[in-house]
């Protein structure tokens, strides 16, 4: 069956449109006027040249730590650990930028591999907590990032304390060697965007071209068939985090080097979470995520606008983000079951 | 006899771990019946916030209380829903109701904040109150902390004595035999579902109400998850998961009081050490029992087993084709 272009969209945008919906029961409920919400976070994350940077800044992580995530979900593993991964390589690349003098074409390499290393030795944790610790990923995942948001509040008030006293706003600010270039007088900077670009490139690559990736997948469809086929799935699935750790690594080590220009203790900003969201929504399409991050982007630069105009809680940017995978799933869901139906009938 | 601070510590472990308990519980009889409820960080966060705000709105305990317990019911009958009707991934919603509910809390119960409110009176029993060292640590707490033991042996009881309890079983492990006899699979599977998510539900108002009073930003963080974990780690029987729960309030408490021992550690390490046990206490219950099997005498085993065995429900988490 063939449907037409404008039905294709109407189904796309049918999400959005339900998410709107519910939203605007929710801020009814809260005594809000909608219009002026909705206008507020337009005006927030589009009112000026600028404000694209900013968002360009929050679809980097986004990005990346999906590209990550379409490799461990392709396995059928779910990564909460991404969280904690990139803490993981923002210590990392920290511990380069304030340990290492040099000029900047030689230290901000060694940030980003750094940083990296320290997403991939994460996914190594949790990979053999899974394999042969028997520990589910998802605990694994979620236990590794209280340990990492702790060894930063660890690190940022001891070893890694400012001269002048330790206080929640981070370590001492980093070394001109140790910052990325931005793009004019906007936040981004070339090199995260080309980083993030690259990493969903390769991922998508890396699953349709690959061995590799069929291996991935067998592993995720059926884990135990796929054992019976030969592959060493322990081995794959440990792989598979050690991949979305390096990506993860990169994001966090540009959290610091190009972003905060020091480590400060929510470094992680809640990307790890909210880039699950990203992958769910993309459907495991990396082509749907650069839309998806955008859309997130755009959402979590403008909310905090409500707060400074409205007095409202800028959460109502997670409400629309969330309720929108939630309404993905449900109309799919609901598709499908037309469909099934008409099947059964015909 | 006891010192009376040690008295006092241990009942406030036993208060303490309450929530967890009616949390890891309803989780219990939802997964037996063979559905993960993912949402429990959300929807606690959610079921707190909402139970507050009725109970502060309304003035009465009670329908704090009764309004939680429907917000936990609602989000469980979503996850359930959407994988019997919409076959969608119960893991995935799960997951993407815990972000939503917790942005729903912070959302909806700005108002809220840090405003003071009603909380569940002390109430000692009686005569069972002045019992040496147990009674005083058991039962001179409040209502909410009596209901937690009741529930923990309604649920014993009515998962291993009667026969709704062998069929609720029988679901989640092998759906298709319990179909064949009769069982109305589905419907039994939104029951528990939604008995399981109101308990969720009376474990959020109780913290807001009775163990942490109030209503605050992400109040009950983490919690959800450290109830998901209690529950493998309870090896899915109820007398093991409420051993869980004080096991973890026992470890909480002693952070606390070793916190002013250590001054140069952050606060921030004692509040992730939870976690890091969750995952050595799920490592010891995976890794550790496979390693139990297969090195241990067999003589040995059982007992060891009992303690840290146990496999989830054989068809949790799977959808079943009901015609």
């Amino acid at each position: 069956m063939k449907r037409s272009g404008v039905t294709q969209l109407a189904l796309m945008l049918s999400p959005v449109v339900v998410t709107l919906l519910f939203a605007t029961l929710i801020l009814l409920a809260a005594g809000a006027n909608p219009l002026e919400a909705f206008g507020n976070i337009l005006a927030g994350a589009f009112g000026s040249a600028k404000k694209w940077g900013d968002i360009a800044v929050v679809m980097v992580p986004l990005a990346l730590c999906a590209a990550g995530m379409l490799v461990t979900f392709a396995a059928g593993l779910w990564n909460i650990g991404v969280e904690g991964q990139i803490v993981a390589g923002a210590l990392a690349a920290t511990w380069v930028a304030l340990g290492v003098q040099g000029p900047p074409w030689l230290i901000l390499p060694l940030t980003l591999l750094a940083g990296a290393a320290g997403g991939a030795v994460l996914g190594v944790v949790i990979g053999a907590l899974r394999t042969w610790g028997r520990v589910n990923e998802i605990f694994a995942g979620l236990g590794m990032n209280f340990v990492m948001v702790a060894l930063t509040n660890y690190l940022i008030f001891g070893p890694w304390r400012p001269p002048d006293g330790a206080t929640m706003s981070g370590t001492e600010p980093f070394p001109l060697a140790a910052r990325m270039p931005m793009i004019g007088s906007s936040r981004a900077s070339l090199v995260s965007i080309g980083l993030a670009v690259a990493a969903l490139v390769i991922v998508y690559f890396l699953l349709r071209d690959t061995h590799w990736g069929l291996r991935l997948k067998a592993i995720g469809l059926n884990s135990a068939a796929a054992a019976r086929m030969g592959i060493n799935t322990h081995r794959e699935m440990i792989v598979a985090f050690v991949v979305c750790g390096l990506m993860a690594g990169i994001a966090g080590s540009l959290q610091t080097t190009a972003v905060y220009f020091r480590l400060i203790p929510q470094v992680s900003g809640g990307y790890g979470y909210l880039s699950q969201l990203v992958v769910l929504l993309s459907g495991l399409r990396a082509v749907a995520v650069p839309l998806i991050v955008f859309f997130f982007g755009a959402v979590q630069v403008g909310s905090p606008r409500l707060e400074l105009r409205m007095q409202l809680d800028s959460s109502l940017g997670g409400i629309l983000q969330a309720s929108m995978v939630l309404f993905f799933f449900l109309i799919k869901g609901w598709r499908q079951r037309l469909a099934d139906r008409k099947e059964r009938n015909a | 006899m006891l010192d009376p601070l040690v008295i006092a510590t241990l009942q406030s472990v036993v208060a303490s771990a309450s929530p967890l308990i009616f949390a890891g519980i309803g989780e219990t009889l939802t997964e037996r019946v063979g559905i993960v409820n993912l949402s429990l960080d959300g929807t606690i966060l959610l079921s707190a916030m909402a139970g507050f705000a009725a109970a502060y709105l309304g003035n009465s305990l009670l329908l704090g209380f009764f309004v939680a317990a429907v917000v936990g019911a609602l989000v469980a009958l979503v996850v359930a829903l959407s994988s019997i009707v919409l076959k969608q991934d119960q893991v995935a919603i799960g997951f993407v109701l815990t972000l939503l509910c917790a942005d729903l809390s912070s959302f909806i119960g700005l108002p809220y904040v840090r405003i003071p409110g009603p909380s569940v009176p002390y109430m000692p029993l009686g005569v069972l109150a002045s019992i040496p060292v147990l009674g005083e640590v058991f039962f001179r707490q409040n209502l909410v902390v009596y209901a937690s033991y009741v529930t923990v042996f309604l649920a014993w009881g009515w998962l291993s004595l009667t026969r709704p309890g062998l069929r609720l079983r029988s679901v989640g492990e092998r759906p298709e035999a319990a179909f064949a006899r009769g069982i109305a699979v589905n419907r039994l599977r939104y029951t528990y579902a939604a008995i399981g998510g109101a308990l969720v539900g009376i474990a959020g108002a109780s913290y807001s109400l009775s163990v942490k009073l109030g209503w605050s930003h992400r109040h009950t963080s983490g919690m959800g998850w450290i109830a998901l974990a209690i529950v493998i780690f309870g090896g899915w029987s109820p007398f093991r998961v409420a051993l869980g729960a004080y096991l973890f309030g026992a470890l909480k408490s002693l952070g606390s009081i070793l916190q002013p021992s250590y001054p140069n550690v952050p606060t921030q390490v004692f509040q992730a050490a939870p976690f890091a046990l969750m995952v050595v206490a799920l490592l010891v219950v995976g890794g550790g029992a496979a390693w139990v099997e297969r090195y241990v005498p067999a003589k040995l085993q059982r007992g060891i087993l009992a303690l840290i065995g146990g496999s989830p429900p054989a068809a949790l988490g799977k959808r079943f084709e009901q015609l």
